[in-house]
């Protein structure tokens, strides 16, 4: 307290850069990857090397983005993973009965949001930590997936397998798929609503300071249900594109993505005690790690757990540049 | 001022907690463009007061009209919706937000639900203008300090059309120059048509700014002044019932003599002790029995030279004799062991454990000192806890209590008797009366002058001259991070002088440059 005068104006001159210096770093260390990828390896140079990583992570990307808003209020959501899996499960078991595809959409994107929304009122209503709550809606979802089918369900069906199969490129051969689009669309839509509206900036008032949100008059209760249930539902749209992309629903599926979804919003830039953070950034984390898996699997000797090596040691060095960086000022 | 019709009033109001009768039957009122403060002790009701006004509490029995119109607002948000803001002495906003963000945020300006914020930027940037503050309304608020942040909060109180402004204790955290820059505000802003009501525990403050003073004491009225026809100690004795004996009596007690207490080897001598960015090298001596008061502005070091002396920081360089032999403070555990005591600033913060009780706290220090390994038994612990609760006359007098419960006043008296208990040859007491009031200041002040008469020295730290100048024997001050002047506590000593020092350093160090 008693340093406060004297330490605001020094800290002035050397923080305003400092906010966007995680993503700058995320973007610096995204660009040496790619660097050393197209040194090492010639087919690496190819714009398509690019679009298979966001192939192959676009449903990673969706539900990161809805980690990201969970996260910036200071929370976090562990259900991620078996919600995305128990979408597909979910979606893959009623085409199998027949149901047509348009009525297994609808059916597959609310129940993610719905479990987000429970998930929400209990942390906020009896003020549970996140923390144990989205881990019970883990296991609920897991356990769902199972109680569905004990082994993978193929789909068969004509719009699933088009919107797997649909390839958007150009004359020269390079393409992305359907999933890629729709998750540009989610992270523009993201972006705009973090940026833009009163819900996107109560999300950043509640991450800084949840007291000070509710003595401003802002909704604490209601964001906070709000980004479980955000969360909730790119998880259902995550587990949609999953199903497009394998064709199946699996009760194994997915299985400690949340934990890769996490690492890659906080690569991304985002402090997990909440309140700083961009959408853009989570979308630089997810290519982080796709890139990583691609350089793994260019190199071919790797073993893919290096993968995971890798991404720990990064992790752990993002962590501590948000710690010496002092974003967290109180 | 006083021809107008009140903009608010408030009537015959009354409230009740269980077992506590928080007011009853008080009167207030507020005319447009007056400054008037609200005075008590704590626990007289003030608090109270400003929360069945602003709709936190429903009252009992009252009235509360607004222009006139009887009302009864719901909570915060509706008082504020109808002209009734409030700025908390804790800073409510978001500092990872910008500034413009905090002053719009819940109702910013709007385009088909899209914030437009350079419609935020330009408002806030006129606001501030309005407020004689030149800021960057894109920076975080994080990024200006804790008096800026305070008038931002302003900022966005009176945006909202405000007629009336309710200041809760906006100044405790606030340094001279910083309460100045914030007075201007409410000059301008009360010239402007606004009522003010203030809340604060600093007399001074009262004088200097208010118009007109309503005194509160035990949730009752005891009556509204003009400040003009209100001396300071008629002030004080209407908010505490009685007469001052006890500070008169304290008043003849100091300005002991220096000179016997100089005689011998000095307790702690520290040399050329300093930290770099904290506190310039500075030497100083402490004698058992001796007071020593540290004075300066907030930020001017004088928290730093305690933290050296409890090891709390570690020193960079320079010499530590305790009783005369060479020593060292690294860390805290070597300073208790060595005697040291410290009670700090921040009680919330770095003292009080609020969810502990009253018993635990106090042993808290001795236990620690004994090592964790040889519990003190509990018939003992009752003995000790029992004794200075009513030496210190901690209320409510029952050590099972969880510390958060009881008031700033008492949480400090628990805090200083954890470290009593230790028996410390020093104490270091970091602004041990700031934010309480005056009945309990006085006892921690009566206190002092007691343990410094039993032997014990003492590092007094404090924002309040008159009280370093009533307790101390020597007056180091401390400016811009250095010690600038020792100045033994005799006749030719004031206010006045002091003040001198920390405004233009001391002639030594003229010398110097």
């Amino acid at each position: 307290m008693t340093t406060g005068s004297l330490t605001a104006p020094r800290r002035t001159r050397i923080r305003l850069p400092r906010r966007q210096v995680p993503v700058l770093a995320t973007l610096a260390l995204l660009l040496v990857m790619y660097g050393i990828g197209v040194s090492q390896y010639t087919a690496f140079s190819n714009v398509q090397v690019i679009f298979n990583v966001f192939i192959d992570n676009g449903f990673l990307l969706v539900v990161a983005v809805g980690m990201t808003f969970v996260i910036l209020t200071g929370g976090i959501d562990l259900s991620v993973g078996s919600v995305v899996a128990m979408t597909a499960m979910v979606s893959a078991d009623l085409l199998q009965k027949g149901l047509p595809a348009a009525l297994v959409l609808v059916i597959a994107l609310l129940i993610g949001p719905t479990l987000g929304l429970l998930m929400g009122c209990a942390i906020h209503f009896f003020d549970i930590q996140p923390f144990i709550v989205t881990l019970a809606g883990m296991f609920f979802a897991r356990g769902m997936c199972t109680f569905i089918s004990g082994s993978s369900i193929p789909i068969t069906d004509g719009f699933w397998t088009r919107m797997s199969q649909e390839r958007i490129g150009n004359s020269q051969g390079n393409f992305v798929s359907i999933s890629v689009l729709i998750a540009f669309a989610v992270v523009l839509v993201a972006a705009y609503v973090l940026a833009y509206t009163r819900l996107g900036r109560n999300v950043y008032a509640v991450g800084g300071n949840p007291q000070s949100a509710l003595l401003m008059g802002l909704p604490l209760g209601r964001t906070r249900i709000a980004v479980y249930t955000i969360s909730g539902l790119c998880s259902a749209i995550g587990g949609i594109l999953l199903s497009f992309y394998t064709l199946s629903g699996a009760p194994l599926i997915a299985v400690g993505m949340e934990l890769d979804v996490i690492a890659a919003v906080v690569i991304g830039g985002t402090v997990l005690t909440g309140g700083s953070g961009y959408v853009f950034g989570t979308v630089l984390g997810v290519l982080v790690l796709g890139v990583i898996q691609t350089l793994i699997t260019f190199d071919g000797s790797l073993n893919s757990w290096w993968t995971k090596i890798v991404i720990g040691g990064l992790l752990f060095a993002f962590i501590l540049l948000q710690r010496l960086i002092g974003i967290r000022y109180k | 001022m006083t021809d107008s019709r009140p903009v608010l009033t408030m009537t015959g109001i009354s409230k009740s907690f269980p077992g506590v009768r928080a007011l009853h039957n008080v009167n207030f009122r507020l005319f447009p463009g007056e400054v008037h403060a609200l005075m008590g002790e704590n626990g007289a009701g003030k608090s109270t007061l400003i929360k069945v006004l602003t709709g936190v509490y429903d009252t009992d029995e009252g009235t509360i009209t607004l222009d006139g119109e009887p009302v009864s607002f719901s909570g915060p948000m509706q008082a504020t919706a109808a002209g009734v803001s409030t700025v908390y002495q804790e800073v409510n906003l978001c500092t990872n937000l910008s500034v413009a963000e905090n002053i719009f945020i819940g109702r910013e300006p709007r385009l088909l639900g899209a914030v437009r914020w350079g419609e935020v930027r330009r408002r806030a940037r006129a606001l501030l203008t309005r407020l004689d503050l030149d800021l960057d309304v894109s920076a975080p608020l994080g990024s200006y300090s804790l008096a800026i942040q305070q008038m931002v909060a302003i900022a966005r109180a009176i945006d909202i059309q405000a007629r009336v402004l309710i200041l809760d204790e906006p100044t405790s955290s606030l340094d001279a120059g910083e309460v100045a820059q914030l007075f201007r505000i409410m000059r301008q802003l009360r010239d402007e048509g606004i009522a003010i009501l203030f809340v604060t525990h600093f007399l001074d403050q009262v004088y200097e700014i208010a118009d007109r003073i309503t005194v509160l004491r035990n949730g009752g009225l005891v009556g509204e002044y003009l400040t003009a026809e209100l001396p300071q100690l008629g002030l004080v004795e209407k908010m505490i019932g009685k007469e001052l004996d006890v500070l008169e009596g304290l008043e003849e007690h100091s300005r002991r003599d220096l000179g016997a207490l100089e005689e011998g080897t000095p307790l702690v001598a520290v040399s050329n002790l300093g930290r770099a960015g904290a506190v310039a090298p500075f030497s100083l001596t402490i004698h058992a029995g001796e007071v020593v008061g540290l004075a300066g502005l907030l930020g001017s070091g004088r928290t730093e030279v305690a933290r050296l002396f409890f090891g709390a920081d570690r020193a960079d360089g320079g010499q530590v004799a305790i009783d005369g032999t060479s020593s060292s403070l690294r860390t805290p555990a070597q300073a208790i062991d060595q005697g040291v005591g410290f009670c700090s600033e921040n009680r919330r913060a770095e003292g009080i454990v609020p969810e502990l009780s009253v018993r635990e706290n106090i042993i808290l220090a001795m236990q620690a000192a004994r090592g964790w390994l040889r519990p003190i038994p509990r018939r003992r612990q009752d003995e000790l806890v029992d004794k200075y609760v009513k030496a210190l006359n901690i209320r409510p007098a029952d050590p099972e209590v969880p510390v958060r419960n009881l008031s700033g006043g008492n949480q400090q008296k628990v805090l200083l008797a954890r470290w009593l208990i230790t028996e410390p040859r020093l104490l270091i007491l970091d602004e041990p009366t700031r934010g309480i009031d005056i009945g309990a200041k006085t006892e921690i002040q009566r206190l002092v002058t007691q343990l410094s008469d039993g032997g014990m020295a003492v590092l007094f730290i404090s924002a309040e001259l008159e009280e370093v100048l009533r307790l101390s024997h020597k007056v180091a001050v401390m400016r811009d991070r250095q010690m600038v002047a020792q100045l033994a506590n005799d006749e030719s000593l004031d206010a006045e002088r002091i003040m001198q020092t920390i405004a233009s350093g001391s002639h030594r160090e003229e010398a110097d440059r």
